[in-house]
């Protein structure tokens, strides 16, 4: 029986002890559901859970087992010489043997006995059934394959049948344990309990298995170049990743991309921080309530806007138009008409970026401005202190921290930021300081060695994982001592 | 002229025959929050150099009232003021009258204590700094070491002048906010139930302060405790449903009211 089929007949089999545990209760509290110690339904439930999630777990069990104890006895009786050969061949050769069992389970007995014996033609027989081989299968292929089949099957009727008796017991035991004081809510809601725990594990499992994926590549990286050459190697060549070719190894200077990425994101708080600080003081100080209710939505709206359109927006607008600008400037103050600013430019990538980032640092300065208790502005309007007074020494002061923990937190969204800049910023790592010239990004640099065919094993696409590894930990950095600061100040109030 | 004259004549001859100097003087003073109405028609006289309590249940319009008086209410959105309130014959809701000015004679102390998250020092020169009050640093000393002294705070704070203001008692950080009020030299302090948020020693502290402020200053002080009014006040001004009930001497007010409602409600009738 197929797994899904299996599925659907413990989800049935759950409704139907739903219902009957449902009713069992009912009928022993003689209709009376007071009489019970739990709401009626909560006995169904826990029939229906005693029966499906001991039968689920072994379902889930048997279908990660059952594979692997199959495949290492498929594997155990490879031909002597085939066990001789490396661990890619041989995984090779199973490969072959899996698409072969694949392949004999659509093919009709009589047409397998036709074929059998010629492998050729086995493999254009299975070719015209859609199943691809990679080469001509040897007859232990064959053989192993039929194997392979036949204890797929008696492995599956098993499976069947234990996760069905399993299910059986388990409702029948439950269905036997109602009666008056039986706790079944106390039970089941440990069981939800769990399950809402499973659920918030998730998250934070899989994030931890993402650094550890990157922390394993990362060791593999550093295993083929030194740490204190990618850390403090002031040139960025990695050359082309040619096979074989261990000699051309090139030079891997995080530096050169580390200062792009601070100098860009440097340009783009530079445009975010102002602009954002000032609409923050006017959403929450002097806004009316209706402008309010409609500009901070809008605002937020904003920072939905996926950052491939601000790329593409600084590929095809600004970047040209500074160029055209810096080229007309350049006309009418020295009659030479050569533009000094480059259209992909840290000028151009932090302009873009900076107006990206200018819905972050309003709506989150705006939150913390308005945070702040209105009882210390009327102390102050209380003194004869005018409005902007009272913003600039007390409510300005008082939110500060918080401000600054929000600013932070931006800092960190323009450090990871990768498609403005992949598009804006240029693929050139330059250690330089002018802002009229393109320059590039750890983001950048990461995407460009990822794409594209690769084999990942040399340093040039390696050399991804620790660029991400380092960006991790800068903006993990950020963000843990923002929301440290803006924590610190929530307390100040509550 | 003429009128001027009259006018000041009259005023001359009606203070004779009273003895009763009036700090501010409240005209048929009604205030809407949008459409609804919370205050009808209000006339009511604040005494110079008095203690003038206002009472009443919750909802009857006395912190309204009290913050018409140096026009807080202007921060309330949609909130509207009509009548007329003189402070010395100046209108206050007139339209050449600078509110920050009007702020800085008619202070205020809040309900909940609010220093601001600075230090101590600088929570009662701030007043002055933004007035202009002080020429120098040492006047600034002088201003605050006087304030603090006023409001019965500085030998509690003396050393530690620099610390944060946030870090004093409930009780200290109300007599801070009043210290910081009295530091802009007002005329007139207003008290918004400035002991609800304490406990009864720090609230004797408050009301014996409240006691000794008179000689220098008129004061307004809203409170939901009879025993308060009746301990710090002179004058009670007794609020009911948005209206004026009855205004009389506090000593009249607690023993034999002229109206049945005060009567109800200082015997725990009602509110």
């Amino acid at each position: 029986m197929s797994t899904p089929l299996i599925l659907l007949i413990l989800a049935i089999i759950a409704v139907v002890c739903y219902v009957v545990g449902t009713r069992h209760a009912l009928a022993i509290a003689g209709g009376l559901s007071s009489k019970l110690h739990s709401r009626p339904g909560y006995y169904g439930s826990f029939v229906a859970i005693c029966a499906v999630l001991p039968a689920a777990i072994v379902l889930a069990a048997w279908l990660i087992a059952s594979p692997l104890y199959i495949n290492s006895t498929i594997r155990g009786g490879f031909p002597e010489d085939v066990k001789a050969k490396s661990e890619a061949e041989q995984g090779l050769a199973f490969g072959m043997v899996n698409s072969l069992a694949r392949g004999m389970d659509i093919l009709t007995l009589d047409e397998i006995d036709k074929v059998g014996a010629n492998p050729a033609e086995l493999r254009s027989a299975l070719g015209a059934k859609g199943v691809a081989l990679a080469g001509d299968p040897e007859p232990y292929m064959v053989e192993s394959a039929g194997d392979l089949n036949a204890m797929n099957k008696i492995s599956n009727r098993v499976m069947t049948a234990v996760v069905l008796i399993v299910a059986l017991i388990g409702a029948g035991l439950s269905y036997t344990r109602i009666s008056h004081r039986f706790r079944a809510r106390n039970r089941v809601e440990r069981v939800i309990l769990g399950a809402l725990v499973v659920a918030s594990s998730i998250a934070i499992i899989t994030t931890i298995g993402i650094v550890m994926s990157m922390l394993t590549e990362a060791g593999h990286f550093f295993g083929r170049v030194p740490a204190w050459e990618f850390f403090f190697g002031t040139v960025w060549d990695p050359r082309f990743a040619a096979a074989g070719a261990a000699a051309s190894e090139g030079q891997f200077g995080l530096i050169p991309l580390l200062l792009g990425t601070l100098y860009i994101g440097f340009v783009a708080m530079l445009v975010a921080v102002p602009v954002g600080l000032f609409s923050a003081i006017y959403m929450s100080e002097y806004a009316s309530p209706k402008l309010r209710s409609v500009a901070k939505p809008l605002l937020e709206v904003l920072a939905g806007i996926p950052t491939i359109v601000y790329g593409f927006f600084a590929l095809t607008t600004v970047g040209p138009f500074l160029r055209d600008l810096s080229s007309s400037i350049n006309g009418i103050a020295t009659g030479d008409f050569a533009n000094f600013i480059q259209a992909q430019s840290v000028l151009t990538a932090g302009f873009v970026m900076g107006i990206m980032l200018i819905p972050y640092v309003s709506s989150l300065s705006d939150d913390i401005i308005t945070a702040v208790p209105r009882a210390l502005r009327d102390g102050s309007l209380g003194l004869g202190a005018t409005k902007s007074e009272t913003i600039k020494k007390v409510v300005m002061p008082a939110a500060l921290p918080g401000v600054v923990g929000a600013l932070l937190m931006t800092a960190s969204r323009a450090i990871g930021e990768t498609m403005i800049v992949v598009l804006a910023a240029g693929v050139a790592a330059r250690m330089q300081l002018n802002p009229f010239e393109p320059m590039t990004t750890v983001t950048v640099k990461i995407v460009s060695q990822l794409t594209g065919d690769l084999e990942f094993t040399s340093p040039q696409t390696l050399v991804a994982f620790a660029l991400g590894i380092t960006l991790f930990v800068i903006t993990l950095c950020l963000n843990i001592y923002a929301l440290f600061i803006v924590r610190k100040y929530r307390e100040q109030y509550e | 002229m003429n009128m001027l004259s009259e006018a000041a004549v009259e005023k001359a001859l009606d203070k004779k025959m009273n003895e009763v100097a009036y700090k501010m003087i409240g005209k048929d003073v009604s205030v809407y929050y949008g459409e609804k109405r919370a205050l009808f028609d209000v006339n009511l006289n604040v005494r110079e150099n008095t203690v003038t309590a206002l009472i009443g249940p919750s909802g009857c319009g006395k912190s309204t009232f009290l913050r018409t008086l140096n026009r807080m209410n202007d921060t309330i959105e949609g909130c509207r003021v009509t009548g007329k309130i003189t402070l010395d014959e100046d209108d206050i809701y007139d339209k050449e009258i600078d509110v920050v000015e009007l702020r800085a004679r008619v202070g205020m102390v809040f309900q909940k204590p609010n220093p601001f998250p600075k230090s101590i020092y600088e929570n009662i020169a701030y007043g002055p700094r933004i007035h202009g009050l002080a020429r120098n640093k040492a006047d600034m000393d002088q201003i605050v070491e006087a304030s603090l002294q006023r409001a019965g705070l500085w030998a509690e704070v003396k050393d530690r002048l620099h610390e944060g203001g946030t870090g004093l008692s409930g009780g200290q950080q109300q007599r801070l906010c009043i210290a910081r009020a009295v530091a802009v030299s007002p005329e007139v302090i207003l008290m918004d139930e400035p002991c609800s948020a304490l406990d009864p020693i720090a609230t004797a502290k408050v009301e014996e302060l409240i006691h000794e402020l008179r000689a220098n200053y008129t004061i307004v002080i809203v409170t939901h405790s009879m025993q308060q009014a009746a301990r710090v006040s002179q004058r009670t001004a007794m609020f009911h449903l948005g209206q004026l009930v009855e205004e009389n001497d506090t000593d009249k007010m607690f023993t034999n009211p002229d109206d049945q409602r005060t009567q109800d409600y200082i015997m725990g009738r009602f509110g």
